[in-house]
């Protein structure tokens, strides 16, 4: 792949930003390309040394965010004629609705996200304190020393689970977080970029 | 190494690689990668997040018939660059501390 078929394809697959950011974007990896042939490398090595197009979309993707990217992409390109103003006032009872229920429901799904992380240190939370409240039972209940000696036991397993959970739940935010950064890139991606002939 | 943690590293590292002259993106990499490994598509979007943090400013200039992107540190990013500089000495004694065998004297 060429300088020319690199930006051309580049361009191609940010189709749907705004063209400021597609400029800006393609100027600088031109300019990366120029550079690296200036200094030496042959024209083709200078291309393939910048990595894939899609990864070099996705990292521009990432810091662009997800709102602005729908608003390029939901925005007019020509002015709208008097007939199409009528119907998108007509339509309103139905686009607005239902456009309002998609974003809450991108919303809520996210919401979700954070709500199940809460939850699981709660849990855990639970499951230590039940530990602990055995273990301080033991030495307040009347029923004797082998009541005392099991409460003991199941309070020290229950803190110990509860450590371990913790670890585990750590482990498993930790992926919902990465699964959600992916969700988000993969709707932006969606908005961006056109068809390859 | 942490993700969050490297990319803050990177955001400093690209900081200092401006901090004595401007300087611009090719350049600024191959400054870079014999202390830490960097592509073109890493740069990039760290660029813009300085940019639009005011940590740098961009100006092009003409180099050889064809425009270049010049970045030059603003006194926000100097700034950044000290509170870097100082949350690291104490970082550093935590290490020395981790590191040493012995812990009595």
């Amino acid at each position: 792949m060429n300088k020319t078929e690199f930006t051309e394809q580049l361009r191609m697959s940010l189709k749907g930003l705004s063209e400021a950011d597609i400029n800006k974007s393609v100027d600088f990896y031109e300019e990366m390309i120029e550079d690296r042939i200036e200094d030496g490398i042959p024209e083709e090595e200078a291309v393939s040394a910048l990595g894939s197009i899609d990864e070099i979309k996705g990292k521009i993707l990432e810091e662009i965010p997800i709102a602005k990217i729908v608003k390029e992409k939901m925005r007019p390109k020509r002015a709208l004629r008097a007939w199409e103003i009528v119907l998108l006032i007509l339509g309103s009872p139905v686009w607005v609705p239902v456009s309002a229920a998609l974003i809450v429901v991108a919303l809520v799904i996210y919401l979700c996200f954070w709500i199940i992380i809460l939850c699981l240190y709660v849990t855990d939370l639970a499951v230590f304190l039940s530990g602990f409240a055995a273990i301080v039972g033991a030495f307040v209940q009347q029923n004797g020393f082998n009541t005392a000696l099991f409460l003991v036991g199941g309070g020290i397993a229950l803190i110990g689970a509860a450590i371990l959970l913790f670890f585990g739940f750590t482990q498993v935010a930790k992926g919902m977080l990465f699964v959600s950064k992916k969700m988000a890139l993969g709707i932006k991606k969606m908005f961006v970029g056109g068809k390859k002939e | 190494m942490e993700n969050q943690m490297k990319r803050g590293l990177l955001d400093v590292c690209v900081l200092a690689a401006i901090r004595n002259e401007d300087s611009y993106g090719y350049q600024i990499v191959k400054d870079m990668s014999p202390y830490v490994e960097i592509s073109e598509s890493t740069l990039y979007p760290i660029l813009r997040r300085l940019e639009n943090g005011q940590m740098l400013t961009v100006r092009t200039a003409e180099h050889n018939g064809r425009l270049r992107k010049y970045y030059h540190i603003t006194d926000a990013g100097l700034e950044r660059l000290k509170t870097f500089e100082e949350e690291w000495k104490e970082l550093m004694q935590i290490y020395e501390f981790v590191t040493k065998e012995d812990r009595h004297e």
